[in-house]
């Protein structure tokens, strides 16, 4: 008998990576992204708090363009987070665990993240 | 805190904290769209608010709890050796701790600088 050498598949460009899957590896990127931001976050709010000067300084940093693109991704981060957390928690109790419900609430969240995010972008 | 935060405390405290980061958060942004402070004594009279300073330090607890499950789980998924492992989640944990302690010193100083 001859033992066939069997396939491995931990090729990642061998995977198929289907909406929910995309969806989830934003989930965890998103989460270790906004990590990253917790020190800036602290930064900026000591600063702001330290008296008339600080908070002024606060804002010239917030106004930068360089600054306000990376709080958009963060901003971006947060809501497909905030989203796909909602769409975790709601399969948790059995809502929308049905095969074309799971794909079409993965595209929502997918959709809907950018949008939202690129509207309350305008609005702060 | 990593034999704390495991199972299915891990599981309820991440979906805890959660919920209270997530409705903090829309609470937050509407906040900053519609009233956005203008002036420094207007921002620390805010956070100076006990109801305020409250909200935010159990905001930073559970962003910290939770993002602590967060990265401990993404770390036992992808860093294998035992050495690397310990080294980042302790960097994690001692970064977490400073920042935490970084947030409730800016918040307290906006009660007391009055």
């Amino acid at each position: 008998m001859t033992t066939k050498k069997r396939p491995v598949y931990l090729d990642l460009t061998q995977f198929r990576f289907p909406i929910a899957a995309i969806m989830s590896v934003g989930h965890r990127a998103s989460g270790v992204l906004m990590i990253l931001a917790i020190p800036f976050l602290a930064y900026i709010l000591d600063l702001s708090l330290s008296g008339p000067e600080g908070f002024a300084e606060v804002k010239t940093i917030l106004g930068s363009l360089f600054i306000k693109l990376v709080l958009f991704v963060v901003l971006w981060a947060m809501l497909h987070h905030l989203l796909a957390g909602i769409r975790y928690l709601l399969l948790d109790f059995h809502i929308g665990v049905e095969k074309e419900i799971e794909t079409k609430s993965a595209q929502a969240v997918m959709v809907a993240a950018p949008v939202l995010a690129v509207l309350i972008g305008l609005v702060l | 805190m990593s034999r704390q935060a495991s199972g299915l405390r891990a599981w309820a405290l991440q979906r805890i904290s959660a919920a209270y980061l997530g409705l903090y958060l829309i609470y937050m942004l509407g906040h900053l769209s519609f009233n956005a402070p203008e002036t420094y004594e207007a921002w620390r009279a805010y956070i100076a608010d006990p109801g305020v300073t409250i909200g935010m330090l159990l905001f930073v607890t559970a962003l910290l709890i939770h993002a602590w499950v967060g990265i401990r789980d993404v770390l036992i998924d992808y860093v294998h050796p035992i050495m690397a492992r310990v080294g980042l989640l302790s960097l994690f944990a001692i970064g977490f701790i400073g920042c935490g302690l970084w947030f409730a010193k800016a918040v307290f100083l906006a009660s007391v600088a009055a």
